[in-house]
């Protein structure tokens, strides 16, 4: 390498620095821990001190709950991490760094780098157990690099794996690549990769389309915004490849309306790629056209099935419509498409980079490589987890995420997304891949995991989860439509006392459990298309591993962990009331009596269990039975 | 090319590329459906038609998957119907308890579902959707929630029809069928064509009634109510009787009606005849002229809605001659006399959109409304039900004089192609002095949904065109405004295949049974003697007693839309 070169990507490697770089998480997690706040008064600080530095706004790393990390990388010395900095927070901590100082509870760790001088005292992130248990692949430049500087992203590599295809590959010997790497669908179903470009490769058409899913909707799953607002390229270098090889020249971008950021940083990144000629006509004289455009969904989860979101495309409502043909085969504008995940697309350019056997080691036998999860709930530490194939349950909540906050007894997982499974405890020793999953009624799912304490309800969680599918389903299939819907209301009708027995509810509410498990069956055999034939997911495995807490709720119409709100029952202890009236004048269905400095009482038949009273007493008189 | 599956343990032959409920249907097993229809492509909404296929988990729905080699397919097991009952009763489970009331109560397709399936019991209750029955258009009636949403209608109108008036919105549990911003289905999105009604499973798309008004008609002292029948109409109630399918029973109907307590009951053909005479008469002058081509028809008001809101600045090339229906309006209102004021008319027809073209503000002339009532074929049968006659013991009579007679041309008029040909006879006549020969235009008769043929008269080639369905009309415009000049008189029929298909005819009706309503026309046309408008005794009567010849200013004013008004 010329010196001048390797002098330039030493710098674009972050190897050396000339001025002092300040690095601000400012992925969606970030802004909304108060990321804008922190860096405007980091301007403000560079000003009113007349330093001369570079800020450089970086996704996010992975440690959502440190949000917002600053760090600040000095000439000579190790780039150094700063946890939950928040606004005012800010001056110290700058004061302190410049000055080669620093308070040892907001440091999170160091990066480490040879040639530079560490920190001491300070841990090297890599070491921390967050990110020691983790295997970080296609995360590895999230957090790091400027997401927005695509020579950065060279300087790592990028793009290597995109020029080294179309120099010394056909298409043909890619899909082969990635089948030999073992590579499946990150985005729930785990249908083979390689299998699937071929199929599409092999169909006879003018016109093939590449889609790039990225309309993730699960409740708690973001694992996609973040490698989109920290790492675009490596998206756009999968997707140029996955094009290639399949011999589409076109190819969408997916992606939801509510990423504002995410769609901001790849809207950069792709005129970036157009200006170094990685997209357009004829890319490096290779012969090979490509063109990426961006296509925002309105926010549809149903839209995330491959075949609702092709319709969306084209412009139609976006319902799923039945398979066969395959999208592989007959897709847009009836056209062989391939739809891909995010994370999926990621993964290629590490597998034309390291070549196949490489990934083929990482993971377990048939599944391969690593999954990106995103760490919600009651654990220690939540965020972007990546691990190896294989890694347990436990591993994942106990050594990488800290464990269950305030040292609560773990009670359940929830993966997949809305028609994931919740896994119960026996669960937690379970090998994460396709196979042992799919084989306790769960699923992979995009990613999304939320961990769940002691002090949730089983029954209202699937209630939950019923009712977010009852609103997204598109209505177009009987089961769907019709059968989350009844799901969701016997769920509902179970959460709650009956309010009245003219209308027969007690004798409804029990036909209406009487069905569920067979309800749940037929809707999960016959719906049209994944989300039907899953929606019954969180009804199926909870009653599986929590079918007593369903029984407690049923037949002693009470809730263990005193969250059905309807099942509460809210008694004033008179020793302890002192007749403050603070619940009398709260009670929004005026069921407390009481005069002022006597005990009050609460009139049952009008009490609704919102347990406003509860909150809001401040002598602890009220009780929960 | 053939192979064999499995099904519930037998070898049946498939042929590659069809669907396995195509290949069960075509080898005797039936298999229920909601939404699938033939020849539209499958969109797998209901579920009902699932099988067991060996080797699969879930269902597969047989209406979108095509059959392949290694199929196992098991039709009836318990897994498949305890499916097909759960789905059946969760439709159940918020479908309005309305059955005894409803106008589909003994023909509805999921009341019957539930029957065969062996429904006796409410085993799941769910919350029930209120929405607000939508009574605003003169002919075709919504009630949302009896809606299943399999979504006939919606393809129907976006597919075949081209209309798209209606549509799916919201999502989920509150999916429905709406119109643009879910105003009402008016006159304004919808061209009331009815075929919606025709493929409604249930009772959520309906005409609106009059036989509640016919009945009121019925009963004023003073009153001659006066009933015309369509040719069309009395070929196709044969089997909603038990009788053969396309046995042509006007003259039962005829007495069925007068014993109802119909003043006269008439056949509308002859005013068909007039109608043939007036069209082909335009047709000649404006071939002398050489001007205002091509000529469309006017006989089926739901393209006359159509042609008028989607191709305003072409009116001039809308024929101005009434439809047959308000003809006959017209003669019996006006021609006949000190009488006529008390002379109610009832249209009977096989058209949900007569409805709407009866109450056209173009339609008053001078005394009123042309026509008081339009009952459909389907209405037609009911009202009989409700006054008990029976058909199997009357007496067939001839409809009352003076319109009794007619050629068969007229009788052309209910198939798609029809009126081009009854009107190509006549102005073939009316242009050579001769009579066509052949007299039977066979490629008006065969073909699908376009037919066309050139006739030479002398020296002038004219060119006809018959075109079924908005679809295709519209596809015929698109030529036609980009150039094309060899046609000289279209036909649209909004129905496919015509009115015998019409949108007020008897739900459920096949294949099979349109043609013999075809045959069943034709075969008159055959049999009989006067076989062109012409020579009909009754036209000639009329033209030299009172209207001079076709197209004379009285005959204008009798049969054609005032010249001020579109």
């Amino acid at each position: 390498m010329p010196k001048p070169i390797a002098e330039k990507v030493a710098l674009l490697r972050r190897e050396k620095t000339e001025v002092p770089v300040i690095y601000i998480g400012a992925g969606t997690c970030g802004m909304v821990a108060g990321a804008a706040d922190t860096l405007q008064i980091v301007r403000n600080y560079l000003d009113d001190h007349r330093l001369k530095a570079e800020i450089v706004e970086v996704g996010c790393i992975g440690l959502c709950s440190a949000e917002p990390i600053l760090d600040v990388q000095l000439p000579g010395k190790t780039r150094i991490s700063f946890k939950n900095i928040t606004a005012e927070k800010v001056y110290t901590v700058l004061d302190g760094a410049f000055n080669n100082n620093y308070e040892p509870e907001d440091v999170l760790g160091q990066f480490a780098a040879p040639a530079l001088v560490p920190w001491e005292g300070v841990p090297f992130i890599h070491e921390l157990p967050f990110f020691k248990n983790q295997k970080r692949l296609v995360l590895e430049n999230c957090g790091v690099i400027n997401p927005s500087n695509i020579e950065e992203y060279i300087a790592r590599g990028g793009y290597r794996s995109y020029v080294k295809a179309l120099m010394n590959y056909t298409g043909e010997e890619i899909c082969d690549i990635i089948e030999l790497s073992g590579l499946r669908g990150r985005g729930g179903g785990g249908f083979s990769t390689g299998k699937k470009w071929k199929i599409a490769r092999n169909t006879q058409s003018d016109q093939k389309y590449l889609i790039c899913n990225a309309d993730e909707s699960d409740p708690g799953a973001f694992m996609d915004r973040a490698l989109i607002e920290g790492d675009p390229h490596r998206l756009i270098e999968g997707i140029a490849i996955a094009a290639y090889a399949i011999g589409a020249s076109q190819a969408f971008i997916y992606i939801r309306a509510e990423y504002k950021r995410a769609l901001e940083s790849l809207k950069v990144a792709l005129q970036q790629a157009k200006e170094y000629g990685l997209t357009g006509p004829n890319v490096y004289d290779s012969g090979v056209n490509l063109y990426i455009s961006l296509k925002v969904g309105s926010g549809a989860f149903v839209c995330g099935e491959e075949t609702a979101l092709i319709n969306n495309i084209e412009g139609k409502r976006g319902t799923p419509i039945p398979k066969p043909p395959y999208p592989a085969v007959r897709g847009l504008f009836g056209h062989p498409t391939v739809v891909n995940n995010v994370e999926t697309l990621a993964n290629v350019p590490l597998i034309i980079n390291h070549g196949p056997a490489w990934f083929n080691n990482i993971g377990t036998e048939t599944s391969k490589g690593t999954k990106v999860f995103a760490v919600t709930g009651k654990t220690q530490l939540t965020g972007l987890v990546e691990v190896e194939m294989g890694t347990t349950f436990r591993t994942l909540i106990y050594d990488i995420a800290g464990g269950i906050k305030d040292f609560k007894d773990f009670k359940a997982l929830q993966i997949g997304g809305p028609s994931g499974a919740c896994l119960g405890s026996p669960c937690l020793d379970l090998p994460i891949d396709y196979e042992s999953l799919t084989k306790e009624g769960a699923m992979m799912g995009s990613g999304g995991l939320v961990v769940m304490d002691e002090h949730t309800c089983m029954v209202d969680t699937a209630r939950y989860f019923m009712n977010f599918l009852q609103k997204e389903s598109c209505g177009k299939c009987i089961p769907c439509r019709e059968g989350t819907r009844r799901m969701f209301e016997i769920l509902d009708s179970i959460t709650k006392k009956p309010s009245d027995d003219n209308r027969h509810e007690t004798l409804e509410r029990f036909k209406g459990v009487m069905m569920l498990e067979e309800l749940a069956e037929v809707v999960a055999e016959t719906s049209l298309c994944g989300l039907g034939q899953t929606a019954p997911n969180p009804v199926i495995s909870t009653l599986k591993y929590f079918r007593e807490e369903f029984e407690e709720h049923i037949f002693e119409r009470k809730c263990r962990a005193n969250v059905c709100k309807g099942l509460r029952t809210f008694f004033i202890e008179i020793e302890k009331c002192t007749g403050c009236t603070v619940c009398f004048r709260k009670c929004p269905v005026s069921a407390i009596i009481g005069t002022q400095r006597s005990p009050h009482f609460i009139i049952q038949e009008k009490c609704i269990g919102c347990g406003i009273c509860y909150d809001s007493c401040k002598f602890n008189a009220i009780t929960i039975h | 090319m053939l192979f064999t599956i499995e099904v519930n343990g037998q070898q049946i032959t498939a042929r590659r590329g069809e669907t396995i409920l195509e290949c069960l249907l075509r080898n005797g097993i039936k298999v229920p459906t909601l939404c699938h229809m033939d020849g539209y492509s499958p969109t797998g909404a209901c579920r009902i038609c699932v099988v067991e296929v060996e080797g699969r988990n879930e269902l597969i729905p047989s209406c979108s998957h095509p059959v392949e080699e290694w199929m196992k397919i098991k039709t009836h097991s318990p897994k498949v119907i305890r499916a097909r009952k759960a789905n059946v009763e969760l439709l159940l489970s918020n479908h309005p308890d309305e059955c005894l009331y409803c106008e589909r109560n003994g023909s509805c397709e999921l009341q019957n579902l539930a029957f065969d399936l062996n429904i006796r019991e409410r085993r799941l209750n769910g919350q029930k959707h209120e929405y607000k029955k939508d009574y605003a258009s003169p002919a075709i009636l919504r009630d949302p929630s009896k809606c299943i949403l399999c979504g006939r209608c919606v393809r129907l109108c976006e597919t075949e029809q081209e209309v798209g008036a209606i549509d799916f919105y919201g999502r989920g549990n509150t999916m429905m069928i709406g119109t643009s911003y879910n105003h009402c289905l008016s006159i304004k999105n919808c061209h009331n064509c009815g075929q919606c009604v025709l493929v409604c499973p249930t009772g959520a798309l309906y005409e609106r009634q009059h036989i509640p008004k016919v009945q009121e008609l019925l009963h004023k002292p003073e009153a001659r109510v006066l009933a015309h029948l369509s040719p069309t109409v009395a070929a196709s109630v044969a089997s909603a009787f038990g009788l053969r399918s396309g046995k042509d029973l006007a003259g039962l109907i005829a007495a069925a009606l007068l014993k109802i307590g119909f003043f006269k009951v008439y056949d509308t053909s002859a005013a068909i005849d007039i109608h043939i005479m007036e069209n082909a008469a335009l047709l000649k002058k404006r071939l002398e002229a050489g001007e205002n081509f091509p000529l469309f028809s006017s006989c089926c008001p739901a393209w006359v809605h159509y042609f008028e809101t989607f191709y305003p600045h072409m009116l001039k090339h809308l024929s101005p001659v009434l439809s047959p229906m308000q003809i006959m309006g017209s003669m019996l209102k006006k021609n006949s006399g000190t009488e006529a004021a008390n002379n109610l008319v009832v249209g009977i027809m096989p058209c949900t959109a007569k409805k709407h073209e009866m109450q056209r503000p173009e339609m008053y002339k001078g005394t009123g409304m042309l026509t008081d009532a339009v009952l459909t074929t389907r209405e037609l049968i009911n009202l009989i039900k409700l006054h008990g006659v029976d058909l199997e013991n009357i007496d067939p009579v001839l409809p009352n004089a003076p319109y009794h007679v007619r050629s068969t041309a007229a009788r052309l008029y209910g198939v798609s192609g029809g009126a081009a040909e009854a009107i190509a006879r006549t102005l073939f006549f009316m242009l050579t002095g001769q009579e066509l020969e052949p007299i039977r235009i066979s490629e008006l008769r065969n073909g699908n949904l376009r037919r066309e043929v050139k006739i030479k008269a002398g020296k002038t080639q004219i060119g006809f065109v018959a075109v079924s369905t908005i679809k295709e009309a519209r596809k015929l415009m698109d030529e036609i405004l980009g150039g094309r000049r060899d046609i000289h008189f279209v036909e649209v029929m909004a129905c496919p295949g015509g009115c015998i298909n019409g949108g007020g005819q008897p739900i459920g009706a096949d294949e099979k049974d349109l043609k013999l309503r075809v045959k069943s026309l034709y075969e008159t046309d055959e049999r009989e003697n006067i076989r062109v408008a012409h020579k009909s005794p009754l036209v000639n009567e009329f033209y030299q007693k009172q209207f001079e010849y076709p197209g004379s200013p009285t005959a204008c004013e009798f049969f054609h839309k005032a010249k001020n008004q579109a």
